[in-house]
C-alpha cells in the first residue's frame, strides 16, 4: 500500500508546476538567482533534462549522444535566423523537426544494440557529428568560430535594414532578459506536460517494462524496438528544442555544444536529481546550475569573508582546504558530488527525499514496515 | 627515356607515401593498442567498464611532466657570459651539483620517468581498485560507467588545478628529437624521413604488448588469471584468492596505460583533458576488437590506427571529404552492427 504513491491530480500538478516556474523570478531572488541569464539556463537545461529522462529514466538506455541533437537544434535555429526571419517560432519548429529526424536516423542504428554497446554507439555518433562540425561541415557550421548572425544575411521574411545586428523576437517582443526567460519557461511547461502525459500513459508503462525486463517484454509479444525508437526520437526532439532555445536567447552556435562531455552534463543532472522521476531531472538542473553559478563566483577573498568568524589560524586552514573546490575548481566539486550520488544514492535527490519521508512516517507508525519499504525501493532502483 | 624515369620517380614517391602512412598508422595504433589493452584487461578480469581509464593515460603523461619539472628545479645564478651588467639566469640544481651529468639526466628525463611512472601508476591503480572500483562489481554496467565517468572528471580537475589548463611541452632526448632517414637505410631514396621518437614509441609499444602477453601466457600467475577470466568461481573453489590477483591485474593495466602516456608526452604535449580525448577512441578500439579479447584489442588498435592514417591521405580525402575524422567511429558502428562480438570477441562475453 505504501509502495504505490498516490498520483496527484494531473491538472492540479500542471497548475502548481506552472505557478512555480513562472514565479521563479520572485521566489529565487532571496537566493540571489533571479537574474534572467540564470533563469533562462534553468529553463533550457530543464527542457533538455526532461527529454533525456524520457529515454534514460524510463527505458534505462544510457545515451552519450544527446549533445549532438542539441547542437543540431542550435545550428538549425541560427540558420533559420539567418535565412528566414528573426522570429523565433519558425526557428524552434525547424530545430525540433530536424533534431527529431536526426535522432530517428541515429536511434534506428544505435537501438539495434543495448547496454554498454548502445552507449558506445551513441558516443561514436556524437563524436562523428562533433568532428564533422569542426572540419568538413565548416560551410554549414562555421567550424571553430561558431555560427553567428551577420548583417548581410538574406532573412527573406524580414530583411528590414537595422543598425547593427538584429535581435531575436517573438512577434515583435524582443527575447532579451525576462521575456527570454518567459519564452523558455513556456516551453518548459509544455515539455513538462508532455512528459507527464508520457509518464502516465500505457506507452510510458511499456517503456518502463523495457527497463525492468526486456526479454520478458518480448515474450509477451511486444516488439520493443518501435517503442524504444519513439522514446529516443522524442528525447532527441526535446534536446533539439533546448538547442533552439539556446540559440533564441543567444543567437550563436558552436561545435563544442556537440562534444560528448556535453552529453555527460545532462547525464549528471538527471542522475543527481533522480532518474526516472518526473521532478528529479529538474531538481538536478536547478542544483547544478545554481551551484555552478554560486561556486564559480567564489574566490579567495570571498572565502576569507565566509570564514571570518573563526580564529585566524583556523580561517587560513579552512580557506586552504576549501579553495580547490570553488571558483575554477567547481567541476571538481561536481565530479565528487556525482561520484557520491552514484555510489550512495543511485536514485538521486528524489530518492533521498523519499527516504527521509519514509523515515519520518515510519517513526509515527511502525518501525519495521518503514525499513522494509525503503529496502524494496532500493532494490527497485538498483536493478 | 626521360618520361620513363619521371614515371619511375612518381611511383617511388607513392611508395614512400604509403610507407610513411603505414608508419604513422602503426605508431598511432601503438598508443591505441596500449590503452585498449589495459581497458580490456580490466574488463575481462573484473568485469568493470572503466571510463576512468583514459585518465590513467593522462596521469602517466603527467608523471613524465612532473618528473621533468622536479629535475629542472632551479635557482637563479649569475650569468657569467654577460659582463656589462649583473644578469641572472635559471640553472637547475642538478646541473649545479653534477655538472654535465646533470644536463644529460635532464635531457633524458622522459625515458627516465618510466622508472618513476611504474611504481606510481601501480600504486594509483591498486588504490583505485581497492578504494573505489571494488564496490561496484555487483552494480549494473550503467552505474559503473557513471561512477568511473565521475572519477575521470575528478582526476582531470585535480590535474588541471595542479598543472593548469595549458598543454605542457616536454621534449624528447636531444639525440632522438630529430628525424631518421629511413629511406636511405632501406635504400628507397632520401625522401622518406620519420621522427626518431615516433619510431621509438612504436618499438616501445611492441615491447610492452609482448611483455603483457608473455606475462599472461607464460607465467603461472598469468595462467591463473586467464583461468579466472574464463571461470572465476571454479578458480576460487580451487583455493586461489582470485580477487587479489585481479587487483594486481588492475594495477598492471594502470601501469600499461600510464607508460603509454609517459612515452606519448614528446609526441603530444599533454593537457588535462587528454584522457577524455583518448577514452572514446580506446573504447571504440575495444569494441571493434571484441570485448574481453586481448588479441582483439591489440589488433584493432593497430588496424584502426593504420586505417585512420591512410584516410588522412589527400587523395582519399578528395573522394570522401572528412573521412579521416570519422573513419574510426564509422568502422565501429559497422562492426557493432554486423559483427556484434567484434573482430575476436569470445562467445558469452558481454552479449546483449
Amino acid at each position: 500500500m505504501m509502495n504505490k504513491p498516490k498520483e496527484m491530480n494531473e491538472l492540479l500538478l500542471i497548475l502548481i508546476f506552472s505557478a512555480v516556474v513562472l514565479t521563479m523570478p520572485i521566489w529565487l531572488s532571496p537566493l540571489g538567482a533571479a537574474y534572467p541569464d540564470l533563469l533562462q539556463k534553468f529553463a533550457i537545461f530543464g527542457v533538455f533534462a526532461i527529454g533525456y529522462n524520457i529515454l534514460f529514466g524510463l527505458t534505462g538506455y544510457l545515451s552519450f549522444g544527446h549533445a549532438a541533437f542539441l547542437g543540431v537544434g542550435s545550428y538549425t535555429a541560427v540558420w533559420s535566423f539567418k535565412l528566414l526571419s528573426m522570429n523565433v517560432l519558425p526557428a524552434v519548429m525547424f530545430s525540433v523537426v530536424l533534431a527529431g529526424l536526426f535522432a530517428a536516423v541515429i536511434g534506428f542504428v544505435s537501438l539495434r544494440r543495448s547496454g554498454i554497446y548502445f552507449s558506445i554507439l551513441t558516443l561514436a555518433f556524437a563524436q562523428m557529428s562533433y568532428n564533422l562540425a569542426y572540419s568538413v561541415l565548416t560551410p554549414i557550421t562555421n567550424g571553430e568560430t561558431g555560427l553567428q548572425l551577420a548583417k548581410e544575411d538574406p532573412r527573406i521574411l524580414d530583411s528590414a535594414v537595422v543598425d547593427g545586428l538584429p535581435s531575436t523576437n517573438f512577434f515583435g517582443i524582443e527575447l532579451q532578459g525576462f521575456s527570454g526567460f518567459y519564452f523558455c519557461a513556456a516551453f518548459l511547461i509544455l515539455g513538462f506536460i508532455i512528459a507527464l502525459r508520457i509518464f502516465r500513459s500505457p506507452f510510458g508503462l511499456k517503456l518502463r517494462a523495457i527497463k525492468t525486463n526486456q526479454t520478458r517484454m518480448r515474450y509477451t509479444g511486444f516488439s520493443t524496438r518501435p517503442y524504444l525508437l519513439t522514446a529516443f526520437v522524442i528525447s532527441g526532439m526535446y534536446a533539439g528544442l533546448a538547442g533552439a532555445l539556446m540559440a533564441c536567447t543567444d543567437p550563436l552556435a558552436g561545435a563544442e555544444r556537440m562534444q560528448w562531455t556535453a552529453s555527460g552534463e545532462v547525464v549528471l543532472m538527471t542522475i543527481l536529481g533522480g532518474v526516472g522521476t518526473l521532478f528529479g531531472p529538474l531538481l538536478g538542473v536547478g542544483i547544478i546550475k545554481y551551484f555552478e553559478n554560486i561556486f564559480s563566483a567564489i574566490n579567495e577573498q570571498a572565502l576569507h569573508a565566509i570564514f571570518d568568524f573563526l580564529p585566524t589560524w583556523l580561517e587560513e586552514f579552512m580557506v586552504l582546504i576549501t579553495h580547490p573546490f570553488v571558483g575554477e575548481g567547481w567541476h571538481l566539486t561536481l565530479g565528487l558530488l556525482f561520484m557520491l550520488t552514484v555510489a550512495f544514492l543511485p536514485g538521486g535527490v528524489m530518492e533521498g527525499i523519499d527516504y527521509i519521508k519514509k523515515k519520518m512516517s515510519s517513526k509515527d507508525t511502525d518501525e519495521t514496515e518503514g525499513t522494509s519499504t525503503t529496502k524494496t525501493a532500493e532494490e527497485g532502483s538498483s536493478s | 627515356m626521360f618520361l620513363y624515369r619521371n614515371q619511375n620517380k612518381n611511383k617511388c614517391r607513392d611508395m614512400d607515401t604509403i610507407l610513411l602512412q603505414l608508419l604513422n598508422g602503426l605508431d598511432k595504433g601503438g598508443a591505441y593498442a596500449l590503452i585498449a589493452l589495459g581497458l580490456t584487461l580490466v574488463f575481462g578480469t573484473l568485469g568493470v567498464v572503466n571510463f576512468a581509464h583514459g585518465a590513467l593515460f593522462m596521469l602517466g603523461a603527467f608523471c613524465a611532466v612532473s618528473f621533468n619539472k622536479l629535475l629542472t628545479l632551479s635557482k637563479k645564478v649569475k650569468d657569467e657570459s654577460i659582463t656589462f651588467f649583473d644578469a641572472y639566469k635559471e640553472q637547475p640544481y642538478l646541473e649545479i651539483w653534477l655538472g654535465d651529468t646533470g644536463t644529460t639526466i635532464i635531457d633524458w628525463s622522459v625515458p627516465l620517468s618510466i622508472l618513476i611512472a611504474i611504481p606510481v601508476m601501480l600504486l594509483i591503480g591498486l588504490a583505485m581498485e581497492r578504494g573505489l572500483i571494488r564496490h561496484f562489481y555487483k552494480r549494473s554496467h550503467a552505474e559503473q560507467i557513471l561512477f568511473t565517468f565521475g572519477l575521470a572528471i575528478v582526476l582531470q580537475e585535480i590535474v588541471k588545478s595542479v598543472f593548469g589548463a595549458n598543454p605542457i611541452p616536454t621534449p624528447a632526448p636531444d639525440i632522438v628529437s630529430g628525424s631518421a632517414n629511413l629511406g636511405a637505410a632501406l635504400g628507397l631514396g632520401d625522401n622518406l624521413v620519420y621522427p626518431w621518437w615516433r619510431l621509438i614509441y612504436l618499438m616501445f609499444s611492441a615491447v610492452i604488448i609482448a611483455g603483457v602477453f608473455a606475462f599472461l601466457k607464460l607465467t603461472t600467475f598469468g595462467m591463473v588469471v586467464r583461468a579466472g577470466i574464463h571461470d572465476k568461481e571454479t578458480v576460487g573453489l580451487l583455493g586461489i584468492n582470485i580477487e587479489r590477483r585481479f587487483t594486481i591485474v588492475f594495477g598492471l593495466a594502470a601501469v600499461v596505460s600510464g607508460l603509454a602516456g609517459v612515452m606519448y608526452v614528446p609526441v603530444l604535449p599533454p593537457d588535462y583533458h587528454l584522457g577524455m580525448d583518448f577514452l572514446v577512441l580506446s573504447f571504440v578500439v575495444v569494441v571493434v576488437g571484441g570485448m574481453g579479447s586481448l588479441e582483439g584489442a591489440v589488433a584493432a588498435g593497430f588496424l584502426l590506427g593504420i586505417l585512420q592514417s591512410f584516410c588522412s591521405l589527400n587523395e582519399i580525402k578528395a573522394i570522401i571529404p572528412g573521412i579521416d575524422q570519422i573513419i574510426i567511429y564509422l568502422v565501429a558502428v559497422v562492426i557493432l552492427l554486423v559483427k556484434p562480438r567484434g573482430l575476436m570477441g569470445k562467445k558469452g562475453v558481454m552479449e546483449d
